[in-house]
C-alpha cells in the first residue's frame, strides 16, 4: 500500500517533489559479502524511538540526533516521537516489532541465520532534507558499531 | 535512509534498508534495498504475525549475501489482513466507544465532557496496555486527564505562546496513544484508517486539535504555522473532513 497512487495528492506531491531535489550520492559504497550466518546485526530506525527514560526528539533533532536502543529492552516499553502525524502509528501502539523487529531478528540468529544480535541498536527521528545531513551521526554511529562487532545494520524507515 | 545506508557503508557496516517508497530508493540507490507494498509506518507489514515479519526481515538481510550492488528488490506479497481490524460499518456503530458528535459546547461544560470522555476509556486503555505489556502512552509525563485539561486551555486561550507548541505536539501523541489503544482494545476494533478519522472527527480532542490548527496556522511566528500545518493533524483527515483548513 506504500504505492503513491495510494497516498493523498498532497503527499504524493510532497515525495515525488524530494525525488526531483534528492541528492546523488557518490561514489557508490559496497562492502564485500560474508555468509549472513557470521554477521553482527543491528537495527537503525527513523521512527523516533527511545526508551521512556530518554527525552522525547525536539523539532530540528532529525539529523542532529539520535537515541541508543539497548539489545536487551523490552520492545513494549519503547517510545515514538516522531514529528510527523503522516504515517501509521496502530500498528506500533498494538505491536512494536512491526517497527522495530528485534525479538524477529533475536528468533533469526537462534536459529543460525544470522551470527548475533548487536548489544546496542539506533535510532533517529524523521528524513531530514536534504538527507545529507544525517553524514556526521551516521558515521558517528559507524564507529559505534565497529566497536560493538558489529557489521551489518537493517535500516528501517516509518 | 538511504543516506544512512550510504554512509555505514561507506564506514565498512554492510547495510539493507526497508524501502517504502520506492521511487525516493531508485534516485538515492542505497547499497541495498527492499521495496515493501505496506503502509508508511509499517515496516514489517502487519502487527502480532511474526511469521510473515520474519518472512519480510529475512528477505531483507538475503541481501547481505549478493556480491554486487546497488540491490532494489521488490518483496513479493502485500502485507495479510490484520486478523484485528475490522471495517467500520456505513453508520461507524462498530466501534463500541463511538461517540455522538461532539456537541459545541465550551468553557467549563466542554471541560467537563472531556474528562468525562477521557474516563470512558480508561479502562480500555488499561485493557490494552496489559496485553501489549505496556502502553506507548507516556512522552509528556502528564496524565490524561491533565493533558486534556491543558488542551481545553489552549483552544480557548486568546494566544498562544510559541514555546507551548512543542509541549502542545506531546500532548497530542499521548492523548491520540490513550485515545487508539482504548479503542483498539474492544471487541471488532476499527482499522487504522478508521480509528484515526474517528479520533479527529468523533471526540472532543478532536474538535480541539481543529481549533489550535486553526489558530496555529494564523500564528505570526513561522515556526508555529509550520508546526500547526504540517504536525497536528494527518493530511488525509484534513481531506476527508469538513473542518479542513
Amino acid at each position: 500500500m506504500a504505492r503513491l497512487s495510494d497516498l493523498t495528492e498532497y503527499e504524493r506531491n510532497h515525495l515525488l517533489k524530494m525525488c526531483e531535489q534528492a541528492p546523488r550520492l557518490s561514489p557508490k559504497a559496497w562492502v564485500d559479502a560474508r555468509p549472513l550466518s557470521k554477521r553482527r546485526v543491528a537495527i537503525i530506525s527513523t521512527a523516533g524511538l527511545h526508551a521512556g527514560t530518554d527525552p522525547a526528539f525536539a523539532p530540528g533533532e532529525g539529523a542532529t540526533g539520535y537515541r541508543v536502543i539497548p539489545g536487551d529492552v523490552n520492545p513494549a516499553t519503547l517510545k515514538m516521537s516522531h514529528l510527523s502525524v503522516n504515517f501509521d502509528r496502530s500498528g506500533f501502539r498494538r505491536d512494536p516489532e512491526i517497527v522495530f523487529p528485534l525479538s524477529r531478528l533475536h528468533e533469526l540468529a537462534r536459529d543460525g541465520v544470522i551470527g548475533s544480535v548487536a548489544d546496542l541498536h539506533y535510532s533517529f527521528m524523521g528524513a531530514p532534507f536534504p538527507p545529507t545531513r544525517f553524514e556526521d551521526k551516521a558515521r558517528e554511529i559507524a564507529g559505534l558499531l565497529h566497536r560493538d562487532g558489529v557489521d551489518a545494520a537493517v535500516l528501517m524507515p516509518v | 535512509m538511504s543516506a544512512i545506508g550510504h554512509y555505514l557503508e561507506s564506514e565498512g557496516i554492510a547495510t539493507a534498508s526497508i524501502s517504502l517508497v520506492r521511487e525516493h530508493t531508485e534516485v538515492m540507490q542505497p547499497p541495498r534495498a527492499l521495496w515493501v507494498p505496506f503502509p508508511l509506518g509499517r515496516p514489517m507489514g502487519v502487527a502480532h504475525d511474526a511469521v510473515f515479519q520474519r518472512r519480510v526481515l529475512k528477505a531483507l538481510l538475503g541481501l547481505f549475501e549478493r556480491e554486487s550492488g546497488p540491490v532494489l528488490e521488490n518483496f513479493p506479497d502485500d502485507a495479510p489482513a490484520d486478523a484485528f481490524e475490522h471495517a467500520m460499518d456505513s453508520g461507524g456503530e462498530a466501534c463500541p466507544v463511538f461517540f455522538d458528535a461532539p456537541a459545541a459546547v465550551s468553557g467549563s461544560a466542554r471541560a467537563a465532557a472531556l474528562e468525562a470522555e477521557i474516563a470512558q476509556l480508561a479502562p480500555w486503555q488499561a485493557l490494552a496496555a496489559q496485553r501489549r505489556g505496556a502502553s506507548a502512552l507516556g512522552l509528556s509525563g502528564q496524565s490524561p486527564q491533565a493533558l486534556g485539561a491543558l488542551l481545553v486551555a489552549m483552544a480557548e486561550a486568546a494566544s498562544i505562546d510559541a514555546t507551548q507548541w512543542q509541549v502542545l505536539k506531546l500532548a497530542i501523541d499521548d492523548l491520540r496513544t490513550y485515545y487508539e489503544e482504548a479503542a483498539a482494545a474492544q471487541p471488532s476494533p476499527l482499522a487504522s484508517a478508521e480509528l484515526e478519522q474517528w479520533f479527529y472527527r468523533r471526540t472532543i480532542v478532536g474538535v480541539l486539535l481543529h481549533e489550535l490548527r486553526a489558530a496555529g496556522v494564523a500564528h505570526p511566528d513561522a515556526g508555529v504555522r509550520q508546526i500547526a500545518e504540517r504536525m497536528l493533524i494527518p493530511r488525509r483527515v484534513l481531506e476527508a473532513s469538513p473542518n479542513s483548513q
